[in-house]
């Protein structure tokens, strides 16, 4: 079964349920969990990646193009992850972000020229020597999103990811984003607060607890 | 920590009860017993001890509350770290330079007193110890300023400080009522590590302290270096009375602290604002800081205008003439301890930092917490006093046959290191944004890749800085050295010291300076080199 799976997923610390899941996000949808802060959106993310903190609880399985995961470590659960600032590497230039997230068969020319290929993508041609400190916003954005799409993930999970955007760039960098998860065919998983986001982001949108909002 | 401390005192114990002998008997007890100068010795390290340490005490918190925000006190803490990397002998030589009836202090007084030759003052190892107490306070105020500096933000002070003077209360009494209770809490193990090495000190006792009857711990040292070993007993039974009496004045010092809360306590309810204190206070605390850091700086300037000075005849305040030729004669010599000082310096701190960065990240992989109870063991070495436990220490060495080898040495200075590089490092290690971790991790990186690629190079300064501060530590090591290294290991600072007695103030001159020089050098590369390393990113730069 392609996609992401979770498979009555329910986070719970002491007696106080937070997060309750039970659905499918197919290949190229786009799922939007929503909440105000506090709400465990953040703690279904944490689930998901597999960083959840020992006073949680988790019941329940999550299964990636039908193998689980539950059991994984993060790296190897191939679930990618965007921040809500972008989290470059700042001791490593543009091109040594995007190199770390590349998976090590390909080397020497071969490896330089996929990072200038991603760049190009990116829309930053030649930038790979660049200090990630000089960029603007919108920049750093898209060098977090392709050093994610390096890494070949199976699914995306987006953790407000636009939120520190202006409003312009905010709705660009947002259709960047989904549009190239849609053309790789990525389940994605948005988590946000705010509800432009999630109609923009076409989906179903659904509570923490799972209630259709 | 526990390990070396805890076979250090077992290897004193039994020497002292005569259990190398066939004992157990009390044969080492009253041999001690019968040495005439015991009362006195053991009167000096309490009272130059407890003396020292209320002083430092004193005046650092003075700093603290009075001149926070001033700019000598910005200018204090620029100052903080060179002041605390120069090793503890050259502060001492330094002082005894200045103090001493032919030092600078004296020339300055001489055309005002009509002196044409030294005084006949007892200016430096005066019969109560006032040279002594003058060294170590101003060797413990950076020190405990450091450490005062680092609890501060976790006492919330500049809140409870306004509340204070809105309420009408000077600066002064403000920050003792408001701020001083929960800022004693978080310095308390320093303050007692400073109590327990000013009772305990050896070198810089052995440069600026009494000499009939010398301190206990110089005393002891004395003995354990003397060549014939039946002095080993005797002086190990002096190390656990020193012990006995370290344990009782933090016994005391708790006690007093008891008191002074109540005091405070009962100093609150009379509702005394004390706002005409901070008047006369003020310029009181910016003179004694001023003191202390002067009378480092220009102890240093001495050292190392004498090891190129020529003719330098009493009362001139500069040599008549500028020669190298203490430097190029002592050089064989220099170079020969100088190489000796750095190769033990970066073995241990390379043990130090190796351990510190495992026990770091395995408490950072297993989610670990440290416990208040760890923080103690960490402290073990630096309140245990070291005269207690290395005598033990060198008896195992002998046992081994490894006393006398640089690596013997080595191992003990990590044992002082360790804890120094631990307490620099741990908070930037801890505070490292974990967000990183998990991003690396998601990007299919496993836990070692994200160390040794992420983790380890964005903390390039902090490790680097503590690489440093352990460099310092271990430079200025004496008795560990000498010990351990049966008086064969030479060092930089173990020859500073022992020229000490000898009168040539070019030699000591140029030992202490470059002594003070190899830490120094040490900082400079910890703040050149990631500098130099991440000059093309801006996201490394210090904020």
């Amino acid at each position: 079964m392609k996609g992401l799976h979770l498979d009555r997923l329910r986070i719970s610390r002491g007696a106080e349920t937070l997060v309750s899941l039970d659905l499918l996000v197919a290949p190229g949808e786009v799922l939007t969990v929503m909440g105000p802060s506090g709400s465990g959106k953040s703690t279904a993310l944490a689930a998901i990646i597999g960083t959840l903190a020992p006073p949680f609880r988790l019941e329940g399985r999550i299964w990636l193009d039908g193998v689980e995961v539950t059991p994984l470590p993060t790296r190897a659960r191939r679930i990618g992850l965007l921040f809500q600032d972008d989290v470059l590497f700042p001791h490593l230039s543009v091109g040594g972000n995007l190199g770390f997230a590349l998976p090590p068969g390909l080397r020497g020319a071969a490896r330089r020229a996929r990072i200038a290929a991603a760049l190009e993508q990116a829309g930053l041609p030649g930038f790979a020597d660049r200090d990630p400190a000089t960029l603007s916003g919108g920049q750093r954005a898209r060098v977090a999103l392709f050093r994610t799409l390096l890494a070949e993930p199976c699914a995306l999970l987006l953790d407000e990811p636009f939120s520190r955007l202006d409003a312009d760039l905010r709705e660009q960098i947002r259709s960047f984003v989904l549009d190239r998860a849609r053309d790789r065919g990525l389940p994605v998983i948005l988590v946000t607060h705010d509800a432009e986001d999630a109609r923009a982001a076409g989906g179903s949108v659904i509570s923490p607890m799972g209630l259709p909002l | 920590m526990v390990g070396p401390v805890l076979a250090g005192l077992a290897g004193t114990l039994a020497p002292a009860f005569g259990l190398m002998r066939g004992g157990p008997d009390l044969e080492a007890f009253r041999a001690l017993a019968g040495w005439p100068g015991l009362g006195a010795s053991v009167r000096l390290s309490l009272g130059t001890g407890l003396a020292a340490t209320a002083l430092a005490l004193a005046i650092t918190l003075m700093i603290v509350a009075l001149l926070q925000g001033t700019s000598a006190f910005r200018l204090l803490l620029r100052l903080l770290s060179p002041l605390l990397s120069v090793p503890h002998a050259a502060v001492a030589l330094g002082l005894a330079f200045l103090l001493s009836p032919s030092g600078w202090l004296a020339r300055l007084v001489a055309p005002l007193a009509g002196w044409t030759a030294p005084p006949d003052l007892l200016t430096l190892n005066d019969p109560a110890g006032l040279a002594l107490t003058a060294g170590l306070v101003v060797k413990e105020v950076p020190f405990l300023l450091l450490m005062m500096l680092a609890a501060l933000p976790q006492t919330d002070a500049p809140r409870r400080m306004m509340v204070a003077a809105s309420l009408g209360y000077g600066r002064g009494l403000g920050f003792v009522h408001a701020v001083l209770p929960a800022l004693y809490r978080q310095i308390r193990l320093p303050v007692y590590a400073v109590l327990a090495y000013s009772m305990t000190a050896v070198e810089m006792a052995m440069i600026l302290g009494p000499t009939r009857p010398a301190t206990l711990a110089v005393q002891i040292t004395a003995w354990m270096m003397d060549p014939a070993l039946a002095e080993r007993g005797r002086a190990a039974a002096a190390a656990l009375l020193q012990l006995g009496q370290v344990a009782g004045a933090l016994l005391g010092w708790r006690l007093m602290e008891i008191a002074a809360k109540r005091a405070l306590a009962r100093l609150a309810l009379t509702g005394r604002r004390g706002a005409r204190l901070d008047a006369p206070l003020r310029p009181l605390a910016g003179m004694l800081a001023l003191l202390a850091v002067a009378a480092v700086a220009l102890g240093l300037a001495g050292l190392g205008v004498w090891s190129v000075a020529g003719l330098w005849q009493f009362p001139d305040l500069a040599p008549e003439t500028l020669t190298t030729k203490t430097w190029s004669r002592a050089a064989p010599g220099l170079a020969e301890a100088s190489a000796m000082t750095l190769g033990l310096a970066l073995l241990a701190v390379a043990v130090a930092l190796g351990l510190t960065l495992a026990c770091l990240e395995a408490e950072a992989r297993h989610g670990l917490r440290p416990t208040t109870r760890a923080l103690w063991l960490l402290y073990l070495p630096l309140i245990v006093p070291q005269i207690a436990f290395l005598p033990g220490l060198q008896g195992l060495a002998l046992l081994t046959g490894a006393e006398g080898t640089p690596l013997a040495v080595a191992a003990a200075h990590v044992v002082f290191v360790l804890p120094y590089v631990f307490l620099s490092l741990a908070p930037s290690f801890r505070a490292w944004d974990g967000r990183i971790a998990i991003a690396g991790a998601a990007l299919g990186a496993g836990e070692n890749r994200i160390f040794w690629r992420l983790r380890l190079p964005m903390l390039l300064r902090p490790v680097l800085t503590a690489a440093a501060v352990g460099m310092a530590v271990s430079i200025g090591q004496y008795l560990p050295t000498l010990l351990i290294g049966g008086g064969r290991v030479v060092t930089l600072t173990t020859e500073a010291v022992a020229l000490s007695s000898g009168g040539n103030r070019r030699i000591i001159g140029a030992y202490a300076i470059l002594q003070m020089a190899l830490p120094a050098l040490a900082f400079a590369a910890a703040l050149g080199l990631p500098a130099l390393a991440f000059r093309h990113r801006r996201g490394m730069a210090v904020t």
